[in-house]
């Protein structure tokens, strides 16, 4: 198995060696990864394309400290995640993780300034709510409630409520997963300015082949391992995809 | 077991904590049902099987004497069936080991020995004394229990002066003699009141009533109208010095009892109504929320051929059997509570048995009410999500709409953070919700208001009827009215401070057609140690030629300031006069009239007389005080204020103790199935969002704020409300306690809205610390995968 490995001279954000998850499903136990080495770097554009029980969701689950190996270490930023506990974790996502999902999860009784600013609040040197709307391009819509938004738009909010903290990651699980083809190429947009103007480091999980096309690094995952890794010879911009 | 059968099981068993605080609330409800009509019903058969068994009399007629051979004549009134004629004395007791002073009813027992034929003597121990020996006697179970005595004891009793030692041969209780309190006493005093039953000549030689009688009870044939052979008697006995034939709603025993039975019966009933509301609202809110959550199961089935009437079944079956668990854990805790509650009241009657039984009204009603309860919540709940057709059911509901609330269209906003704007926002989007909540927990708090109730309306009453209007330490009655100068003599007695003459005649007030049997009391002017006080508890004066009126008679006869209304004397001369009610005075406890001494004298015209004195004492002077008055032949009994203030919360306080913790019980249990129900819901109804907050980097802590915060608010919104609530439910209870013997003040210290607010705050800090629990455990991976 070729391991993922980048050209980039600068240190890593993310290395992750050997991971592997094994879960019981009651009387199952079901292999999800398989000894995983990674390595993430600053400003990096990464797809992680694969089947469904590939393996994506849980790398992505133990890269951004929501869940833990059961072998295998990650560091970021030499902090070890892989020792760490709860409350660590909570920290650490609190500090340097933006999640944006696939059905938004946005708070019904807020506003999208106010989903926003959920998380500004308890974040230590945020940008404000009105920027980072303004970075997805919903300065106009900001008072408005989620039922009043558009299945983009909501995503676009997630967007904005995960990049307001200033991640050093930001990590997508299927974010266009619930929209249509011109809608999801907006939301789109939106991640790649964010990785553009601010430079944050971002994987983006999808099915969809056809997004590979704007990565600078595609992982192909299968059966819980990388099982092949590209680098674009031409980027695509967001706008110019369609499926 | 069909499938749709054993997924109702399941999901049972999956709501298992909600089911079970729901079922605990049912419980509470059905159980103070059964409890207190059990109590209530057994009470009265008891109490009507021992009225039976001992032949309680229909009617009472005291004289001062007559010669025996008028009970032919007593016979011979249409309407009788039996007559008995008996003496009664009032003495003291003095009983080796208690320094105070015991008064004593002494009754006479037949000449011939035996059993009189009415209000017979139960025996508890020992036998009944020797027709031939004149010293011995049985004494009264409750005084007996409490000084330990046995057959073989000694007593000293003083009988007109007249000291002599008798031979306790039996213990024993009777009809007449149920609710033991001293004359004029609200509360029973087992300890300084006696009942004795001793032989009829030993009686005669003491009170020098050979071949005489002063008290005469009579039983009717069935279908004798009492008011018209109550005419005949007190015609018949008028010229023997009687002073009025009364049945048995004015007969004190019969009356109190009949009092409590009535106040048992108004709890009985207000009790499980306020459970089994809350009971039955929790379970509707409980099913709403469930059937939400299976809008996609019930569109499956609906698409798979299931009609509505199946589904409709399934739901209302899980809701029976949650509140038929309930309704049977309440019945047996109700059966055991009712009959620990029986035993107790059996203890303070003394009634030689207790016919306890399961109160098989009270079983049905609780079941049937639990059972509708339960069908009409989730009735409610399936209407919505049966009307959506399959398809529909199956997708998820709309995303909720919210809105900017009041606090911030009026611009308020800068001040709430997000967490408090969506607390505000979820509480503003299901108002209704709120406030059945905030309506549930306020109930929760007046139920737990209501237990220390009593006990602060009792403290009340003590300090205002004690202190302020009852202040002297020793009341000397007398035999019968003594000239006034008798107080001079107890004024100089050592260690007396203070001597005030006090006149108590027995009347009957009427007012057109209302007529009441009492006592009016005659103060001199300036009195000191007895003060009829006005609704602002100030002391008020009898203004000499009117009467004052305990303000309970006011209603009661119908009565204005200024009106006249006729005074008939009870001994004596029994005139009927006519005098002006010159106001009302508050009173807790009895209902009576005051006059000024010397305007009653004059209007009962048997000159300068009275009949007691009431004495302020130096401490430490009173057992030698009692010595000395013991050694008058024409005083009939002493007592003691403070000796009688101790008797009294020696009775109540432990009853009154074990009803508040009762009552904070179950409004504990109330307040836990509200809470812990709401968190649950709201965390099953958020949880999706509460992990999102929880993936983007919220802590627990944080979480937990925003769900509990909520439920904080409400609880200590419906804070107020549940001391409004508490104070009204108090009132209500006041108002079924509203008798001629007392009326309790709704008082409520501030230590009973801190006990209820504490106690509220407590059981919703434990409800939400399990529920915290959860929060600890949400999935935060699946929250991001799965949609609603």
């Amino acid at each position: 198995m070729p391991s993922a490995s980048s050209s980039s001279a600068s240190e890593p954000v993310f290395r992750a060696r050997g991971l592997t998850k094994t879960y019981r499903m009651g009387e199952v136990e079901v292999q999800a990864l398989r000894g995983v080495d990674l390595d993430l770097y600053r400003g990096e554009f990464v797809v992680l394309l694969g089947p469904s029980g590939s393996g994506k969701s849980t790398l992505m689950n133990i890269l951004g400290g929501l869940d833990v190996p059961t072998a295998g270490e990650v560091w970021y930023e030499g902090h070890h995640l892989t020792g760490a506990n709860q409350r660590e974790l909570t920290l650490f996502r609190r500090e340097h993780v933006g999640f944006v999902f696939q059905f938004y999860n946005l708070i019904p009784s807020l506003t999208a300034r106010e989903n926003v600013a959920i998380v500004t609040e308890i974040a230590e040197q945020p940008m404000t709510p009105e920027e980072a709307l303004a970075r997805v391009d919903l300065s106009n819509r900001m008072d408005h409630f989620p039922a009043q938004l558009s299945g983009g738009q909501q995503q676009r909010v997630a967007i904005a409520r995960a990049i307001a903290k200033r991640p050093a990651v930001l990590l997508c699980d299927e974010p266009t997963g619930a929209l249509d083809s011109a809608t999801g190429v907006r939301v789109l947009e939106a991640l790649e300015r964010v990785n553009t103007e601010l430079g944050t480091t971002t994987v983006v999980i999808t099915h969809n082949a056809d997004i590979a096309r704007m990565a600078h690094r595609v992982l192909y995952l299968g059966d819980g391992r990388i099982v092949r890794e590209e680098r674009p010879a031409r980027r695509i911009p967001a706008r110019e995809l369609s499926w | 077991m069909s499938a749709l059968t054993r997924k109702g099981w399941r999901d049972l068993w999956h709501l298992r904590g909600q089911a079970l605080a729901i079922a605990l609330v049912i419980a509470g409800g059905v159980a103070t049902l059964v409890m207190s009509q059990s109590t209530y019903e057994s009470l009265t058969t008891t109490r009507e099987l021992f009225y039976r068994d001992g032949a309680l009399a229909d009617l009472w007629a005291p004289l001062t004497r007559a010669p025996d051979t008028l009970v032919t004549q007593l016979q011979a009134v249409p309407g009788v069936q039996t007559a008995q004629t008996r003496l009664l004395a009032m003495g003291t007791l003095a009983v080796s080991g208690f320094n105070e002073p015991v008064r004593a009813e002494v009754v006479s027992l037949p000449i011939r020995g035996g059993q009189p034929l009415l209000n017979r003597v139960q025996l508890r121990s020992g036998r009944l004394p020797d027709p031939d020996v004149d010293n011995e006697v049985v004494v009264g179970e409750a005084f007996a229990v409490a000084h330990a005595l046995r057959a073989g004891d000694m007593l000293r009793l003083t009988l007109r002066g007249r000291q002599r030692w008798l031979h306790v041969v039996g213990v024993g209780t009777s009809p007449e003699y149920v609710y033991q309190s001293p004359p004029g006493a609200v509360f029973p005093d087992f300890q300084r009141y006696a009942v004795l039953w001793m032989n009829r000549h030993a009686m005669e030689k003491a009170l020098n009533m050979d071949g005489a009688f002063n008290n005469v009870v009579l039983r009717l044939l069935p279908g004798a109208r009492q008011a018209a052979v109550i005419t005949d008697l007190d015609r018949l006995l008028a010229r023997y010095g009687g002073v009025g034939a009364y049945g048995r709603h004015e007969q004190t025993s019969a009356r109190y009892l009949e009092e409590e039975m009535r106040q048992l019966e108004t709890m009985a009933r207000l009790f499980p109504v306020i459970f089994l509301g809350v009971a039955a609202f929790l379970l509707h809110v409980v099913l709403m929320r469930l059937i939400g959550t299976q809008r996609d199961q019930i569109g499956v089935l609906k698409a798979f051929g299931y009609p509505d009437r199946t589904l409709a079944g399934h739901y209302l079956a899980m809701a029976t059997w949650i509140a038929l668990g309930g309704a049977l854990l309440g019945i047996g805790l109700g059966a055991v509570l009712g009959g620990w509650l029986a035993h107790v009241y059996q203890g303070i009657y003394r009634f030689p048995f207790l016919a306890y039984h399961l109160s098989l009204r009270a079983v049905t009603t609780g079941v049937a009410v639990s059972l509708a309860a339960a069908a009409a919540g989730a009735l409610m709940a399936l209407r919505a999500a049966l009307a959506l057709p399959p398809a529909e059911a199956m997708r998820a509901p709309a995303p909720p709409r919210f809105g900017a609330t009041l606090i911030e269209r009026l611009g308020l906003q800068r001040w709430l953070s997000q967490p408090a704007r969506m607390v505000l926002r979820d509480l503003g989007r299901r108002p209704g919700r709120a406030v059945l909540t905030v309506t549930g927990l306020a109930m929760a708090c007046s139920v737990m208001m209501v237990g220390r109730f009593q006990g602060d309306a009792v403290e009340h009453m003590v300090d205002t009827q004690l202190s302020i209007a009852q202040r002297h330490d020793l009341a000397v009655t007398f035999v019968e009215p003594a000239p006034r100068r008798v107080v001079f003599e107890l004024a100089a007695l050592p260690g007396v401070r203070e001597a005030e003459p006090v006149r108590t005649a027995p009347v009957r007030l009427i007012h057109g057609h209302r007529s009441y049997r009492t006592v009016i009391d005659g103060l001199p002017p300036g009195a000191r140690l007895r003060r009829p006080l006005d609704t602002q508890l100030r002391p008020v004066t009898p203004a000499s030629g009117g009467v004052l009126l305990t303000d309970y008679l006011q209603g009661m006869l119908d009565l204005q300031p200024g009106d006249e209304i006729q005074v008939q004397a009870l001994d004596g001369h029994r005139r009927l006069r006519s005098v002006r009610v010159a106001g009302f005075v508050h009173e807790y406890i009895g209902a009576q009239g005051y006059m000024d001494l010397d305007a009653l004298n004059q209007l009962l015209g048997d000159g300068d007389v009275v009949s007691g004195v009431l004495l302020g004492v130096t401490p430490g002077a009173e057992p030698d005080l009692y010595a000395r008055l013991d050694r008058r032949p024409w005083v009939a009994g002493v007592s003691s204020r403070l000796a009688s203030v101790r008797s009294f919360y020696d009775t109540m306080g432990e009853s009154l103790l074990v009803f508040t913790w009762v009552a904070a019980l179950l409004g504990g249990v109330i307040n836990f199935g509200l809470v812990y129900n709401a968190a649950r819901i709201s965390l099953s109804e958020r949880g999706r969002e509460l992990a999102s907050l929880r993936v983007l980097g919220m802590t627990e802590g944080e979480v937990s704020t925003l769900l509990l915060g909520q439920l904080g608010l409400l609880v200590v919104l419906s804070l107020p409300f549940g001391f409004a609530a508490g104070w009204g439910l108090c009132w209500m209870m006041a108002q079924g306690f509203q008798s001629e013997l007392f009326r309790i003040p709704v008082q409520l210290t501030t230590a009973t809205y801190a006990f209820a607010g504490i106690m509220v705050l407590g059981a919703s800090v434990v409800s939400a610390l399990l529920v915290r629990r959860r929060i600890a455990r949400l999935d935060l991976i699946a929250v991001l995968k799965t949609r609603e």
